[in-house]
C-alpha cells in the first residue's frame, strides 16, 4: 500500500495557499487562535453555490481544486475526507437558532451544512463527481482515516488518482467552549517561535483545510511517495510507541536510522509534549527534527499540515528555519516520518519517502 | 403593492444571501426559480419560513411554493391575499 | 442492537414478527414538537441506561455513547468474544448527532464562565469520535478505531470500511454499525425541511408525507476466516458498494442515479446477479423524493422485476447514522429466520414503480441474499449484500 502524493492544496495560517511558495515568511499571528489566510474564492466558486457556503466549505473547495490542477486531473475517482467538528460555524448557527427562538422560525440552510460530510459532498457536487465519498469524523484519527483508505483503494486497483483531505475550522464561540477545559495556554501573550520552550499547559488553536492528490503513478508534479500510516490509539508506554513504529518501517525494510528527518506534533503544551522529547531524544536521535504547530496551531486535523509540510521538504530537499530544531543533520532527505498526536489520545505516525 | 414588492426584495436578498444583487436588479415579474434568479428548493424552504416569520403567514404544504414564488409580484399577492 | 422496538436482538425480532411499531410521542426530551411529530424513541432515560450498560452512575456518558455501547456489548457477547485481545481487534462506529444530544442542552452554559460542574465532561464528548472511544475504553477493543459520518448512510459506510480493514489484514476482526440518539437539533432540521409526517410513515405509499425520526445504535462483529473458526457464523457480507449522487446537497436525483450505482458496485463485489436476490431491505423513508429515487433505481436495476421489497422505518423511524446498521441485522435475522418483514402502513401503490413492497409476515420461501440501501444527505447512497454462509 503505497501511493504517489502529485498534487496539494491547501489553506492554513501561513502562506500556503501559493504553491510555488515554502515558508519564505512566517506569519506571526498576534492570537491565541490562528485563523486561516484566505484567498480570493471568485475563481473557484460559482456564485449562485456559494452563497450558502460557510468559509469552511469555500476554503475546502479552494483547496481541492488547486490540488486538482497541480496533479492535472479534473475529477477524482474517490473523495475521502477527514473533520473533526464538520461545519462548526453552521452548526453553532442552528443550535443558537433553536435555543433562542425556542424551536421556531428556523432556516434549513445551516442545518443541511451542519451536517458532517457537507464537504466532501460539495466538492463531489460542484465536480458532478459519482464515486465513492467517504467522511471520516475520529477526533486526531479523522485525517488519518481518510488517508488510509485511500492507500486501501489504491491498493484495490479500481482506482488511479483519488483526493483525501482533512478540514477543521475554529470559532470565536469554540475556541472559548475549550478553553475551558484546558485546551489552551493561560498566557496573554505567545509569540509563535517562543511556543516550543514554553514549559506551561495548555497550546493555541488553529484550523485549515489540507488536500492532497494520491495516486499510483509517479508523475512529473509527484511530491513524494507515502509509503504508510499508523494510528496508535492511547499508547501505554514508551515500548508500545517504539514498537509500532518499528512495525512500519520494518514492513518497508526500514530502520530507525534510515529515517533522515522526523516531523513532530510538538505543540508547546507541557503535558503531551514529553511523547516527542522521548523519540527526538532516543530513537531518532541522529534523525534531523522539525515541528509544525507553532504555524497552524493545534487542530484534530493537523496532520494535513505535516504532511504538506514532510512533502515540501522532500521534493525540494530543503528545510525551511522556521520549522528547524536544533541543526539539519542531513544533506540527502530520502525518508521522513511525521509523528503527531491529539490529547496524547490519538497518535499517528506517516512514511514518507523521496520518489 | 410596490411598497410591499420593494419590502420584499429587501427580505429575499438578506434571507438568500444574494450579496451580489441589488433591489434594482431585480425584476418583480422575473422568475425567481431556474432560469431568472436561479433559486432551488432549498430557497424555497427559506421563503416559506420569512412568509411565515416576516408576514405571519404560514405555508403548510411545501408544494404550494411553486405558485406562490413564481416571482415577487406573486408572493406579494398572496402576502395581501391572506394577510390577516 | 437497541431501538424503539427492542432493547436486543430478541426483543426485535419478535417486534418484527408480531408487527409492533415503536413510532409513539415523544418522551425523553423536551421539545415544543413533542405532540405534533411521531418518533421512534428508546423508552429509557440515560440513567436507565448507564445502568442497562453495567456501568456506575458517574461513569454515564452522551445517550449517543451509552446506546452505542450497549449494542456492541450485545454483539460481542453474541459472536462469543471473550478475550478481546486474542485478536486484532477494531471499531468503526458511525454517528451524525455525535454529543449533540448533551451539547444543546448545556452549549449556553459552557459560554458561561461563571457556571461550572462536572458536566464539563462533556464538552470532549461533543466530537463525534468521543463516543466511539467511550464504547472502546469500556470494551478493550485498542488496535483500530474510526468513525464516519455521512448522515444516513453512515453505518453502511463503517460496515463496508471494517469489512476492508480485514481484507487487507490490518485486523482480524472488526465491530461495525453505528449509533444516533434523538435530538432537538435532528427534529428541528429536518422539520426545516419540511419532510416530517405528522402521521406514522408510509414508506411507498402514494400518500406518504414524510419520515419518522428515531433513535438507535446497532453493531455487528466482522471476523476474518481465521478469528471466526469454529465459530456460529449468522451471515457473509457478500457485496458493498458506495457513490455519490451528485445532483443536490440533499434531495436525491428523480431518477436516482447514485442508488443504481451504489447497488450496481455492490452485485459487482459480491458477483451476484440481481436475480440472486431473495429480499430487498429498501431504505424506504417515506418522503416523496426518497421512495421514488430509490424506487425507480431499483425498477432499472432489477429491469422492473423485483424481489420481495420492505422498508422497516415503520418500526423503528429513521434512525439515522445507525439505520444501515439495524437493517443490516435485520437482514440477517432474515437469512437466519427465512423472514420478510411487512412493510407497515402501506395501501396505496405508487404508479411510478412497477413493485408493491410486501406488507405480510412472509415465511415463504428461503432467504439466501439480502440486498439492503441506506442513503444520506450529500447524494451519499451506499448498498450492501448479505449472504447465507456455506
Amino acid at each position: 500500500m503505497e501511493a504517489y502524493i502529485n498534487g496539494i492544496g491547501i489553506i492554513s495560517p501561513q502562506q500556503t495557499f501559493d504553491t510555488a511558495d515554502f515558508l519564505t515568511e512566517v506569519v506571526e499571528h498576534n492570537s491565541k487562535s490562528l485563523p486561516c489566510i484566505e484567498p480570493s474564492y471568485q475563481e473557484f466558486l460559482n456564485p449562485v453555490l456559494s452563497r450558502r457556503m460557510a468559509r469552511i466549505i469555500k476554503m475546502s473547495i479552494a483547496a481541492s481544486s488547486v490540488c486538482f490542477k497541480e496533479a492535472n486531473i479534473s475529477i477524482p475517482d474517490a473523495i475521502m475526507t477527514g473533520t473533526a467538528l464538520g461545519c462548526l460555524e453552521d452548526t453553532e448557527k442552528f443550535l443558537s437558532a433553536i435555543i433562542e427562538n425556542d424551536e421556531q422560525f428556523l432556516t434549513p440552510t445551516s442545518f443541511i451544512q451542519s451536517t458532517h460530510n457537507t464537504v466532501s459532498a460539495q466538492i463531489a457536487l460542484q465536480l458532478k463527481c459519482m464515486n465513492y465519498n467517504f467522511t471520516y469524523v475520529h477526533k486526531g484519527f479523522s485525517f488519518e482515516s481518510a488517508v488510509l483508505d485511500g492507500l486501501m483503494t489504491l491498493a484495490e486497483g479500481e482506482a488511479k488518482n483519488i483526493l483525501v483531505g482533512g478540514h477543521d475550522e475554529m470559532t470565536d464561540k469554540y475556541f472559548r467552549v475549550c478553553d475551558r477545559i484546558g485546551y489552551w495556554k493561560k498566557e496573554e501573550n505567545v509569540p509563535t517561535m517562543e511556543l516550543i520552550n514554553m514549559k506551561s499547559d495548555g497550546s493555541i488553536a488553529g484550523e485549515g483545510a489540507s488536500f492532497f492528490v494520491l495516486s499510483n503513478e509517479k508523475t512529473e508534479s509527484s511530491y513524494a511517495v507515502l509509503r504508510g500510516i499508523k494510528a496508535i490509539y492511547k499508547p501505554q508506554s514508551k515500548q508500545e510507541i517504539e514498537s509500532k513504529i518499528a512495525e512500519l518501517l520494518h514492513s518497508k525494510e526500514l530502520t530507525f536510522n534510515d529515517i533522515d528527518l522526523v516531523v513532530y506534533g510538538i505543540n508547546g503544551d507541557a503535558r503531551f509534549d514529553k511523547t516527542y522529547n522521548i523519540l527526538k531524544d532516543g530513537i531518532f536521535k541522529n534523525s534531523t527534527s522539525t515541528y509544525f504547530k507553532h504555524l497552524c496551531g493545534e487542530y484534530q486535523t493537523s496532520g494535513g499540515f505535516a504532511m504538506w509540510l514532510a512533502s515540501n521538504i522532500i521534493k525540494r530537499q530543503m528545510v525551511p528555519s522556521a520549522v528547524l530544531i536544533g541543526e539539519n543533520k542531513t544533506k540527502q532527505i530520502k525518508n521522513v516520518l511525521i509523528y503527531n498526536t491529539f490529547l496524547d489520545t490519538n497518535h499517528a505516525v506517516f512514511l514518507l519517502s523521496q520518489c | 403593492m410596490d411598497a410591499l414588492i420593494d419590502q420584499l426584495k429587501g427580505e429575499i436578498i438578506e434571507q438568500l444571501n444574494l450579496e451580489d444583487l441589488k433591489k434594482e436588479d431585480i425584476d418583480a415579474d422575473a422568475t425567481l426559480f431556474g432560469e431568472g434568479l436561479g433559486l432551488d428548493s432549498i430557497d424555497a424552504l427559506e421563503l416559506i419560513v420569512l412568509l411565515e416569520k416576516n408576514h405571519g403567514i404560514k405555508v403548510a404544504n411545501p408544494a404550494d411554493g411553486k405558485k406562490i414564488f413564481q416571482s415577487i409580484r406573486t408572493m406579494a399577492e398572496f402576502i395581501q391575499a391572506n394577510k390577516k | 442492537m437497541i431501538s424503539a422496538i427492542g432493547n436486543n436482538v430478541a426483543e426485535s425480532l419478535a417486534s418484527l414478527e408480531n408487527s409492533k411499531s415503536g413510532i409513539g410521542t415523544l418522551e425523553n426530551i423536551r421539545s415544543r414538537h413533542k405532540t405534533i411529530i411521531p418518533v421512534g424513541e428508546i423508552k429509557a432515560s440515560n440513567e436507565e441506561l448507564t445502568a442497562m450498560a453495567g456501568l456506575r452512575p458517574d461513569q454515564q456518558s452522551t445517550r449517543t455513547a451509552l446506546l452505542g455501547l450497549i449494542a456492541v456489548q450485545e454483539a460481542l457477547s453474541s459472536s462469543g468474544i471473550s478475550d478481546i485481545k486474542e485478536f486484532r481487534t477494531g471499531i468503526i462506529s458511525a454517528t451524525s448527532v455525535g454529543g449533540m444530544c448533551t451539547t444543546e442542552d448545556l452549549w449556553y452554559d459552557y459560554l458561561d464562565k461563571e457556571k461550572s460542574g462536572p458536566w464539563l465532561k462533556y464538552i470532549e464528548a461533543h466530537e463525534c469520535g468521543d463516543s466511539t472511544e467511550f464504547i472502546a475504553d469500556h470494551t478493550g477493543i485498542k488496535d483500530y478505531l474510526s468513525t464516519i459520518s455521512t448522515a444516513c448512510s453512515s453505518s453502511a459506510n463503517a460496515i463496508m470500511f471494517g469489512a476492508r480493514l480485514i481484507k487487507h489484514g490490518i485486523l482480524d476482526r472488526v465491530v461495525v454499525g453505528g449509533t444516533d440518539s434523538m435530538t432537538r437539533f435532528t427534529i428541528n432540521g429536518f422539520m426545516t425541511l419540511m419532510i416530517l409526517d405528522k402521521e406514522k410513515c408510509k414508506p411507498f405509499d402514494a400518500e406518504r408525507q414524510g419520515l419518522n425520526l428515531g433513535e438507535a445504535a446497532g453493531f455487528i462483529v466482522i471476523e476474518s476466516e481465521k478469528a471466526s473458526k469454529g465459530k456460529e457464523i449468522y451471515a457473509e457480507l457478500s457485496g458493498y458498494g458506495n457513490s455519490n449522487d451528485a445532483f443536490h446537497q440533499t434531495a436525491s436525483s428523480p431518477d436516482g442515479a447514485g442508488a443504481y450505482l451504489a447497488m450496481e458496485k455492490a452485485f459487482k463485489v459480491s458477483g451476484l446477479k440481481p436475480t440472486d436476490i431473495d429480499y430487498i431491505n429498501a431504505h424506504g423513508t417515506g418522503t416523496s423524493i426518497n421512495d421514488l429515487s430509490e424506487g425507480t433505481a431499483i425498477d432499472k436495476l432489477f429491469s422492473k422485476n423485483v424481489p420481495s421489497i420492505s422498508s422497516t422505518k415503520a418500526f423503528t423511524g429513521h434512525t439515522l447514522a445507525a439505520c444501515a446498521a439495524i437493517e443490516g441485522i435485520f437482514s440477517i435475522l432474515a437469512i437466519k429466520n427465512n423472514m420478510i418483514f411487512p412493510n407497515l402502513n402501506y395501501e396505496n401503490p405508487m404508479t411510478e414503480l412497477s413493485f408493491k413492497p410486501s406488507t405480510i409476515q412472509d415465511k415463504s420461501k428461503k432467504i439466501n441474499h439480502v440486498l439492503s440501501n441506506s442513503f444520506g444527505f450529500g447524494g451519499n447512497t451506499s448498498a450492501l449484500i448479505f449472504s447465507r454462509h456455506n
